[in-house]
């Protein structure tokens, strides 16, 4: 329940009188007050700084330190005040939070700081509201970021139980571990750079041969090439099968990016090793050696950059898609008009539409290399045309492509916002188990039975004693966790459960009830029957009977200024059909036995019963027979009714 | 001619006076300010400490000083997440608003609670007919009746034990009016109301419940 919303619990009770004169059950007690004093104004010294509130204020969230009873451990005789040696700039915002019920973050405020007052006063970081969060959780990541950096310098350590192969992994893929996979790092860098111009000046024309003209560098040092490109070779494919062992989850290396690169790149030259100089294969041959070209984009493993690029542009497939396929569609509009348009004129270069096409290219991109004009004037009217709109086509699609950029790299910078969303989720799923807490706390304590819930009726025979010392702790202990405001507001639930004469349920059980219902006829409703439920099976239910006014009504009014409460605790095992006779049978006005029953059960004590037998078989058992009252054999077939009753008195 | 101008200038500026006034009425109803503590404490049965407190709580939900029926639907559904309150926090607002003007101001809503918490048994039935009577009208009807039974029914929600069938709210109302039409006429009047309930022990139990709320 809201703060706020709590100052109305007492109009939302006194409103409920208005269900009085419609319920047909007897209501339960009220809660008491039992420390009943005016309101007074607490004073809080946070380091000499004094804040006063009201203390209902602070009652208002039970579960933090000032709301609780801790507080009392800081509270100063002398000068009556409860004193704080904490930050008092921060505490402005804590205390803001019983006034409003809302949660800040300032932003000047450090986060550490901030999150240690919130621990320190039991306060969960969830209830930030949102006008705050996003600011706090930003600058939550970044410490958590910037902790993370200084965790990884200090890690220059090995991890004790490293495998060899783990260690291998790890020189890899961060090489400024150790000094080797530095070394490693810098050499198969200086490999790939000397594979790539040794490739690139294979083809330089380096000399003369007498009888030819140049020739290019390749084939005037074969040798020397073949040399180098071997020794390059050789250390990819060591490197490669390296990386392959040290691999965690060697298929995934396989299929990374990274290692396919590695494998064309080495490839060609082990194909061309098993190929002989043969004329057919020699032109697929020399196509293979293009592919030693990506031994370029090896060099990505030691560029971020790189990376970031390549992410980059695979992020933009769209608009890049979106580019390529507006530029096709006016290439082939303006190729098909220039094309008719030029179809006049002789000695066109414009042959065919497909010809056109180089034509438009050059011409959208302003490239303009001269090789094809037109010559008629609707063929330059078209083409000065065709060239303005190439300008904007292309011009239209870039702005976006370079905003995507700049956005992913600044997304790169802060990598884990899917980490903040997981986040989001996992606290907008606590702030909706904290609002559906009061729902779940009422059925919670129903189930407990600590519905400190006293019906009007009171047992006639109810004694006063406590006797298991277990069951006594037990109700302190729930006390203690249901608040003033919790109890009371369960009380409220409770008239209402009354006044319908039907019960809350969570979901689960009402599911399971439903089905129930829907496949079983409903166990007779006479009265007979539903007296057959155990002793602690009716009578707990039938405190509510009407019936049982006229014989405890003398009773009832002689216990009502010494209450105590009653603590049965409900354990359900299962299906509570049989529930559903005692509720029906509460609007009948009848037999003795319960009374009976209910005499006797002053004397249960704790025990447990498990019922796990089955509702019809006894309910057809005994129709008739009526329930012998036997205190001291619970274990008794309780029809059906797994509805399993500990009382103690 | 000339009167009968004079009537339309005379009425267009009233009407236009009428409207400033009621935008001042409406400025003013949306911003309200109670009567002196010392009236209240005249007219109701709280203690002076009392009505500080109930009114720092109700500015404090509202700090304009009213609340308006759907504020009050939003708040009264707070306690009852399982189902829909909005139906009987409407017949509540009707009851608690007795100059039906659309909204409660604190006056109202102290009346109420000083009637409800503070009142004597016959005061109580008084403001429950009140609240049962839709339409004011002096009787209890069967459709009145049901109107609100089922609202109440509303508020338990679906996840009830048992289930809430179609005719549970129907029988409810047959039960009641078995117990409070004494003269079978289908009605319900204030007296055969408040003769009824004063008869029955439940509810003159039940009446007292609530005196140790404030």
């Amino acid at each position: 329940m809201a703060a706020g919303v709590a100052a109305w619990l007492p109009f939302a009770r006194a409103a409920a009188i208005g269900w009085m004169p419609v319920a047909n059950l007897p209501m339960p007690i009220a809660p008491t007050n039992k420390n009943k004093h005016q309101d007074e104004l607490i004073i809080l010294n946070v380091s000499g700084r004094r804040f006063q509130t009201w203390r209902n204020t602070l009652d208002r969230y039970p579960d933090t330190l000032l709301g609780s009873s801790e507080k009392e451990f800081f509270f100063n005789e002398e000068t009556r005040e409860y004193f704080f040696d904490r930050d008092p700039d921060v505490f402005r915002s804590i205390l803001n939070f019983y006034r409003t019920g809302k949660l800040h973050y300032p932003r000047y405020e450090c986060i550490s700081a901030y999150d240690e007052e919130l621990a320190f006063f039991g306060i969960i970081p969830e209830i930030i509201s949102d006008c705050c969060y996003e600011e706090y959780k930003d600058r939550k990541r970044e410490n958590a970021e910037r902790l993370m950096d200084d965790l990884e310098d200090n890690k220059d350590s090995k991890l004790p139980n490293m495998t060899f192969r783990e260690t291998m992994w790890r020189a890899f893929e961060n090489p400024h571990t150790s000094t080797m996979a530095l070394v490693f790092y810098y050499v198969t860098g200086f490999f790939i750079a000397i594979s790539v111009i040794t490739n690139v000046v294979e083809t330089v024309p380096c000399g003369y041969m007498p009888n030819q003209r140049d020739i290019p560098c390749g084939e005037r040092y074969t040798e020397a090439f073949f040399c180098m490109d071997t020794a390059c070779v050789m250390i990819f494919t060591v490197e490669y099968l390296m990386r392959l062992f040290a691999a965690p989850s060697r298929y995934r290396f396989m299929r990374s990016v990274m290692s396919i690169i590695d494998v064309v790149a080495i490839l060609p030259y082990y194909i061309g090793l098993v190929m002989t100089n043969n004329e057919d294969v020699s032109g697929a041959f020399v196509t293979l050696r293009v592919f030693r070209v990506f031994r370029i984009f090896k060099f990505s493993r030691h560029s971020q950059g790189l990376r970031i690029l390549g992410y980059t542009l695979k992020s933009c497939a769209s608009e890049l898609g979106f580019l390529l396929f507006s530029l096709t569609m006016a290439i082939i509009i303006f190729a098909t008009v220039m094309f008719y348009a030029e179809k006049g004129s002789s000695s066109s270069k414009f042959t065919s539409i497909p010809a056109s096409f180089w034509y438009t290219i050059v011409t959208m991109t302003t490239l303009g290399y001269g090789d094809m004009v037109p010559k008629t004037i609707a063929g330059k009217i078209f083409g000065s045309i065709c060239s303005l709109s190439g300008v904007l086509v292309i011009a239209l699609p870039v702005p976006v492509i370079v905003s995507n950029f700049s956005r992913i790299y600044h997304q790169n910078q802060r990598a884990d916002k899917r980490r903040a969303q997981k986040v989001q989720k996992a606290r907008l799923s606590r702030m909706r188990i904290s609002k559906s807490g009061s729902s779940s706390a009422f059925l919670h304590s129903k189930r407990n039975g600590l519905n400190q819930s006293l019906e009007l009726t009171q047992l006639p025979y109810y004694k006063m004693k406590l006797s298991p010392q277990g069951s006594l702790e037990e109700d302190q202990q729930l006390k203690k966790t249901t608040s003033l405001l919790e109890s009371q507001h369960h009380h409220l639930l409770h008239c209402l459960e009354k006044t319908t004469n039907h019960e809350f349920v969570d979901e689960r059980l009402y599911e399971q009830g439903y089905m129930q219902t829907a496949l079983q006829n409903f166990p007779s409703q006479s009265p007979s029957l539903s007296s057959e439920e155990g002793i602690t099976g009716t009578c707990c239910s039938r405190r509510t009977k009407k019936s049982m006014q006229p014989l405890s009504a003398t009773h009832t009014h002689s216990h009502t200024h010494n209450l105590q409460e009653l603590s049965a605790l409900h354990i359900q095992c299962g299906e509570r059909q049989a529930l559903n006779t005692s509720r029906s049978s509460l609007n009948l006005m009848s037999d003795e036995s319960g009374s009976l029953n209910c005499k006797s059960s002053g004397l249960v004590t704790t025990a447990i019963i498990t019922i796990p037998t089955p509702p019809s078989n006894n309910s057809r058992a005994s129709p008739d027979a009526p329930p012998p009252p036997n205190p001291d054999a619970p274990p008794l077939p309780n029809p059906g009714n797994d509805v399993v009753k500990i009382s103690a008195l | 001619m000339p009167p009968a101008s004079m009537l339309i200038i005379l009425e267009l500026f009233c009407s236009s006076c009428k409207d400033s006034v009621e935008d001042e009425l409406e400025l003013s109803a949306a911003r309200h300010r109670p009567e002196a503590l010392e009236q209240l404490e005249a007219q109701t049965r709280f203690s002076r400490k009392e009505l500080q407190i109930l009114y720092r709580g109700f500015k404090n939900e509202c700090p304009s000083g009213v609340v308006n029926e759907d504020t009050f639907k939003e708040i009264y559904s707070q306690f009852f997440p399982q189902g829909d309150a909005s139906t009987y926090a409407h017949f509540l607002f009707d009851a608690f608003d007795t100059d039906h003007n659309g909204s409660v101001s604190f006056e109202d809503f102290v009346m109420g609670l000083s009637i409800l918490l503070r009142g004597t048994v016959q005061e109580k039935l008084n403001w429950a007919f009140n609240l049962y009577d839709i339409n004011k009208d002096g009787y209890i009807t069967k459709e009145e009746m049901l109107d609100i039974i089922k609202s109440i029914y509303d508020m338990m929600g679906k996840c009830t034990y048992p289930t809430l069938k179609e005719e549970t709210p129907r029988q409810h109302v047959e039960i009641f009016f078995q117990k409070m039409d004494k003269n079978r006429d289908g009605v319900v009047t204030i007296d055969e109301f408040i003769d009824c309930c004063q008869n029955d022990e439940n509810i003159m139990k039940s009446m007292q419940l609530f005196e140790n709320v404030i």
